[in-house]
C-alpha cells in the first residue's frame, strides 16, 4: 500500500521535473534568436520553439530531436524553390501554425514542404503549405498525424508536380481534416496500412484525388473528392473500407469517382458519387460489400469489367445516371439486389416496397456504345430507344444474368 | 404582307386543331413533369415529345392546311397580290400558330420545372423544329397535286428524318467504327435537323457522359459557343431552304 | 383591253392551250363557250395568272402582265361556285377583299344590297348552298368597281330571280365601257348581254366573232342555233 503511495509520488516529482527542465525558445525579430535553425541546435530533446510572425529563409531546417515547433501569427518558412523546408528526423516532432512554402522542385529527391523520415508519433498540424512540391511527406512513419493543414500548388504539368499528402511505408497514420489542391495527386499512398483518411478535402488535382496502391487495412471517411483530372485510383490493396465520401464532377475519358483495380475484401458504404464520368469503374475486384451509396447524374454509375467477381451491390440508388451499369462480357459473378433504379419501369403489386419483376440495369445502347464509342452520337434517337425496348424484352447481347432481383420502387433515405 | 397575314392567322387559330394541339401540348407537359418525380425525367419524356411529336403534327397540319386553303390560295390570286406576298403570308401564320401553340402548350411548362440553360434549349429545339417541319410541310404541299400525295410526302419526310436516316447512320457507324469518324459525324448530323436538335439537348442533358473520349470530341464541337450557333445556324438554314424551295415552286405553279 | 398571243400551255400530256389569240376590247361583252375540257377555265385562269403559260404573252391594258399583280386590281374575277375558303364567313371574306384593296375607294354595293348579303354576314362560306356562294362571288366581282369582269359560269346555281338581277347588272356595267368575260353553259342566258363570242374546242380558239357577223353569217336569232351551225 504504501510502495505504492510512493511509486505514484516519484512519478509525478520525476515528471514535474521534466517540466522544469522543458524550456521555452522564443524565435523572431526581436527576440534574441533570430534563427530557426539556430533555436534547433540549441534545444534539447522536449524543448518547445515558439516562432514569431516574420518571413524566415531557412534553407533545410532538420529535426533531429523530439521538439515542439509552434508558429506564432503563421510566421512563413520560406524554400526560396531550392530547399526541402523541414526535414523530420526524430519522433514526437510536432509542428504547428507554419506557413512553408515555395520548396525545391527536383526530379531526383522527392523534395517535400515537410518531410517525415523514420519517425513516430510526429504531428504536423495547422499549417498552410503553399507552392511546394511535395506537401507533407512520409517515409517509414508510424502513428503520426497529419491534421487541419492546408496544402495548395498551383502545378501545370503532373512531371513538375509531387503529391500534397504522400506516405510511403507508412502505418497507423492519421490524416484528418486537410485541404489539398493543385498538386499531381492530392493523397498518395503507398505500402500504407492501418491508417485512417478523415475528413479531408481534395479537389483540382492534376492526377488523382487519392491514389492509392498496395496499402491494406485502411479506413477513408467522408473525405470529398472532386474535381480532380482523373478522380480516385485505388489498385492493389485488401481490405479497404470507404464510408460516407463524395466524389464528385470528375470529367474526362479515363476519369472515375473511384478507379477500383485488383482490390477485395472491402466496404464501400454510404458514398456519394455525383457527375462523374464513371461513379466506380472496377477491374478485378473481388469480395467488395457496396451499399447505401447514391450514384446521381453520371455518365456511366458503375462500369464492373467482367473479371470482377463476388461482388455485393445492394442499397444503392441510382439516380439520373446517362446509364446505370455497363459491363464487357456476359459473364457476371456479381449480385445485385435491393437497389434503387429511377430507370425501373415495374410495378410493386404486393406493396412490399420492391418492384415485382427484376431489373436490368444494362442498356443495350451501352454495350453498344461499349463496342463503338461514336455510336454516342445516336443516343437518345428513337431508333436507339426502339433498339432499347426491344432488348429488354429479349435479353439478347446484354447479359441475361445482370438483373436486380428485387428493385426497390423508392430510393434509400441516406 | 401583313395586310393578309392578320386574315390568314384568323383563319389558322379558328381551325380546331391547333387549339387541341396546344391543348394537347400542355395537358400532357404538365403531367409529364407533375408526374416524374424527378425533373431530369420529364425533360427525357419531354424531348421524345419534341423530336417526334412536334415535327410530326407540324408536319401533317401544314400539310392539310394547306391543302384545305386551296379555295382560299385561289380567292387571295385573284387579287392584287404578289405570290411571293401570300406564300411569305401562309408561311408565317403557320410559323406564328404553331409556334405559338407549342410555346403556349409546352414552352411555358418547361421553362417552369426547368429553369436552365437546357429548358431554354429544349424549347428553342422545339421552336426550331416547328418551324423546320412547318417549311417541309409546305414543300411537300407544293411539289404533289393532291391532299393524299402530299400527306403521304409528309409522313415519309417524318419516317425518314425520326428513323431512317438514323438506322443508316448506325449502319455506316458500324461499318466504318475501324476508322476515326467522329467529325464526319458531326457533319452528318446538320443533315437531319431532328439529331440536330437532339444532340444539341444531349449536350446539355448527359454532360457527365459526353465528358468522354468520343463525348469530348463532339462537346468540343457542339459545347461550345461557335458550335452552338453554327448548329442553331444550320437549324434555321433548315427553315429557310424549304420555304425557298416551296416559294419558287409555288411561283411557277398552277392552281 | 386584253390581248393574248400565242398562249400554250401543257397539263402533263394534256395540251390544255394551242396558239390562242384572243382580243377583248372596251365595252365588249365576251362569251366564252366550248365544250367541257375544252380550256377556257384555264384561259381565264392564265389572264389572272393562276396558271402560268408555258408559252406566249398576255397584254392588259398595253402591259404584258408577266411577274405583275397591280393589274389584278382592275379584275372582277367571281370563280365556279365551290372555290371558297369554307371556314370564313360571309362577312370575314368581304371584308378582308376591302381590307386587300384599301386604296380602292369607290365601291359598289349595289349587289350586295339586291342580294341582301348583309343579312347573313355571320355565315359561314362552307354552310352556304351553291347559289348563295354564287351571290357572293358575284357581289365581290362588282365590289370595286373594276374594268374587266371575268365571271366564271356565273349563273350556274342560281334562281330566276338572282339570274336576272346579274344580268341587269352586267348589262349596266356593260353600257358603261366595261369589258366582260363569261363561260357558260347556259347559252339562252347570254342572248341578251353578249355582243362577241369566242368558241373554244380542245385548246384552240376556233372562232371570235361579234354577234352581228354570227347573225349575218347564220342568219339565225338565237345563239344556240347560231353556234350549232357555225360548228356544223
Amino acid at each position: 500500500m504504501y510502495k505504492k503511495t510512493y511509486l505514484i509520488l516519484i512519478i509525478f516529482f520525476l515528471s514535474f521535473l521534466a517540466k522544469l527542465e522543458a524550456k521555452t525558445w522564443w524565435v523572431g525579430k526581436n527576440e534574441s534568436l533570430h534563427s530557426l535553425n539556430q533555436a534547433i541546435q540549441s534545444a534539447r530533446a522536449g524543448d518547445e520553439i515558439r516562432v514569431k510572425k516574420g518571413v524566415y529563409f531557412e534553407r533545410n531546417l532538420i529535426i533531429d530531436k523530439p521538439l515542439t515547433l509552434i508558429g506564432e501569427g503563421l510566421p512563413v518558412l520560406d524554400g526560396e524553390g531550392k530547399y526541402e523546408i523541414i526535414s523530420i528526423k526524430a519522433s514526437s516532432v510536432k509542428v504547428i501554425g507554419f506557413h512553408i512554402r515555395n520548396s525545391g522542385i527536383s526530379s531526383l529527391k522527392d523534395l517535400a514542404g515537410i518531410k517525415i523520415y523514420d519517425a513516430q508519433d510526429v504531428q504536423i498540424v495547422h499549417n498552410l503549405i503553399t507552392n511546394s512540391f511535395f506537401g507533407i511527406y512520409t517515409q517509414y512513419g508510424k502513428n503520426c498525424q497529419i491534421k487541419d493543414n492546408q496544402i495548395v500548388a498551383y502545378g501545370k504539368e503532373e512531371q513538375q508536380s509531387g503529391n500534397g499528402i504522400h506516405c510511403w511505408n507508412s502505418s497507423y497514420m492519421h490524416i484528418e481534416d486537410n485541404v489539398v489542391s493543385g498538386h499531381r495527386d492530392g493523397i498518395y499512398f503507398e505500402f500504407v496500412t492501418q491508417s485512417i483518411i478523415k475528413n479531408n478535402r481534395s479537389f483540382r488535382n492534376l492526377r488523382y484525388g487519392l491514389h492509392f496502391m498496395f496499402s491494406n487495412h485502411d479506413t477513408y471517411i467522408s473525405n470529398v473528392f472532386t474535381n480532380n483530372g482523373a478522380g480516385v485510383a485505388v489498385m492493389f490493396s485488401n481490405h479497404v473500407n470507404m464510408f460516407n465520401n463524395t466524389f464528385h464532377q470528375n470529367w474526362g475519358d479515363a476519369s472515375y469517382g473511384i478507379l477500383l483495380k485488383e482490390i477485395s475484401d472491402g466496404k464501400i458504404q454510404g458514398n456519394q458519387f455525383k457527375k462523374n464520368t464513371t461513379g466506380i469503374y472496377l477491374e478485378g475486384v473481388s469480395r467488395v460489400n457496396m451499399s447505401r451509396n447514391t450514384f446521381s447524374s453520371n455518365g456511366w454509375g458503375l462500369k464492373i469489367q467482367a473479371s470482377c467477381q463476388d461482388m455485393n451491390i445492394h442499397q444503392n440508388n441510382f439516380i439520373n445516371n446517362t446509364f446505370d451499369v455497363s459491363t464487357n462480357g456476359s459473364l457476371v459473378l456479381n449480385n445485385f439486389d435491393g437497389n434503387y433504379w429511377d430507370k425501373y419501369e415495374g410495378y410493386d403489386l404486393n406493396k412490399d416496397h420492391f418492384g415485382d419483376i427484376p431489373f436490368r440495369p444494362v442498356s443495350l445502347f451501352s454495350i453498344i456504345l461499349e463496342k463503338n464509342p461514336t455510336t454516342l452520337i445516336m443516343f437518345r434517337s428513337f431508333i436507339s430507344a426502339l433498339m432499347d425496348k426491344t432488348e429488354k424484352l429479349i435479353p439478347s447481347l446484354t447479359p441475361e444474368q445482370l438483373k436486380d432481383q428485387s428493385p426497390r420502387v423508392q430510393p434509400i433515405p441516406l | 404582307m401583313n395586310k393578309i397575314y392578320k386574315h390568314v392567322m384568323v383563319d389558322i387559330i379558328r381551325n380546331r386543331m391547333v387549339l387541341f394541339y396546344t391543348l394537347l401540348l400542355f395537358i400532357v407537359s404538365l403531367s409529364i413533369f407533375s408526374l416524374e418525380d424527378t425533373s431530369s425525367k420529364g425533360i427525357l419524356s419531354m424531348l421524345n415529345i419534341i423530336l417526334m411529336i412536334v415535327p410530326l403534327v407540324s408536319l401533317i397540319f401544314s400539310t392539310i392546311y394547306m391543302y384545305n386553303s386551296g379555295e382560299f390560295i385561289e380567292l387571295l390570286l385573284s387579287q392584287p397580290l404578289k405570290r411571293n406576298t401570300i406564300w411569305w403570308s401562309l408561311f408565317i401564320g403557320l410559323l406564328t400558330a404553331l409556334g405559338l401553340a407549342f410555346l403556349l402548350g409546352a414552352g411555358i411548362v418547361i421553362l417552369i420545372f426547368e429553369t436552365s440553360l437546357l429548358g431554354l434549349m429544349l424549347v428553342l429545339c422545339g421552336l426550331l423544329l416547328s418551324c423546320i417541319f412547318t417549311a417541309l410541310a409546305l414543300l411537300a404541299a407544293v411539289l404533289t397535286k393532291d391532299k393524299a400525295k402530299g400527306i403521304g410526302l409528309s409522313i415519309m419526310l417524318w419516317l425518314y428524318f425520326t428513323i431512317i436516316f438514323d438506322g443508316i447512320v448506325l449502319f455506316m457507324l458500324f461499318q466504318l467504327s475501324d476508322y476515326p469518324i467522329e467529325k464526319f459525324m458531326i457533319a452528318i448530323s446538320m443533315f437531319n435537323p431532328i439529331d440536330l436538335a437532339r444532340i444539341l439537348i444531349l449536350m446539355q442533358l448527359d454532360v457527365s457522359a459526353l465528358m468522354g473520349y468520343t463525348g469530348a470530341i463532339f462537346k468540343d464541337f457542339f459545347g461550345t459557343a461557335s458550335g452552338i450557333s453554327l448548329s442553331f445556324g444550320t437549324l434555321v438554314l433548315w427553315v429557310i431552304i424549304p420555304f425557298m424551295y416551296s416559294l419558287r415552286y409555288f411561283k411557277k405553279k398552277d392552281l | 383591253m386584253i390581248i393574248t398571243e400565242h398562249l400554250h400551255k401543257r397539263f402533263g400530256s394534256q395540251q390544255v392551250l394551242r396558239d390562242v389569240h384572243i382580243t377583248c376590247r372596251p365595252g365588249a361583252c365576251i362569251a366564252l363557250i366550248g365544250p367541257n375540257g375544252s380550256g377556257k377555265t384555264t384561259l381565264i385562269k392564265s389572264i389572272l395568272q393562276m396558271v402560268i403559260p408555258d408559252r406566249g404573252k398576255i397584254i392588259f391594258q398595253g402591259d404584258d402582265i408577266t411577274g405583275q399583280c397591280e393589274y389584278r386590281a382592275k379584275i372582277g374575277f367571281m370563280p365556279q361556285m365551290t372555290r371558297y375558303p369554307e371556314n370564313m364567313t360571309i362577312g370575314e371574306v368581304i371584308s378582308m377583299m376591302m381590307d386587300i384593296r384599301k386604296d380602292q375607294k369607290n365601291r359598289d354595293e349595289e349587289l350586295l344590297e339586291q342580294y341582301q348579303l348583309k343579312d347573313i354576314y355571320h355565315k359561314r362560306m362552307g354552310t352556304l348552298s351553291g347559289g348563295m356562294r354564287q351571290k357572293v362571288g358575284a357581289c365581290l366581282a362588282f365590289l370595286f368597281q373594276p374594268d374587266v369582269f371575268i365571271l366564271d359560269e356565273p349563273t350556274a346555281g342560281l334562281d330566276p330571280l338572282s339570274t336576272e338581277i346579274l344580268k341587269q347588272k352586267i348589262i349596266k356595267e356593260k353600257s358603261k365601257g366595261k369589258t366582260t368575260i363569261i363561260t357558260s353553259h347556259v347559252l339562252s342566258e347570254l342572248d341578251e348581254m353578249i355582243s362577241e363570242v369566242i368558241y373554244m374546242h380542245e385548246g384552240q380558239v376556233l372562232f371570235q366573232k361579234s354577234m352581228e357577223d354570227l347573225k349575218l353569217a347564220t342568219q339565225e336569232v338565237k345563239l344556240s342555233k347560231m353556234i350549232a351551225k357555225m360548228i356544223a
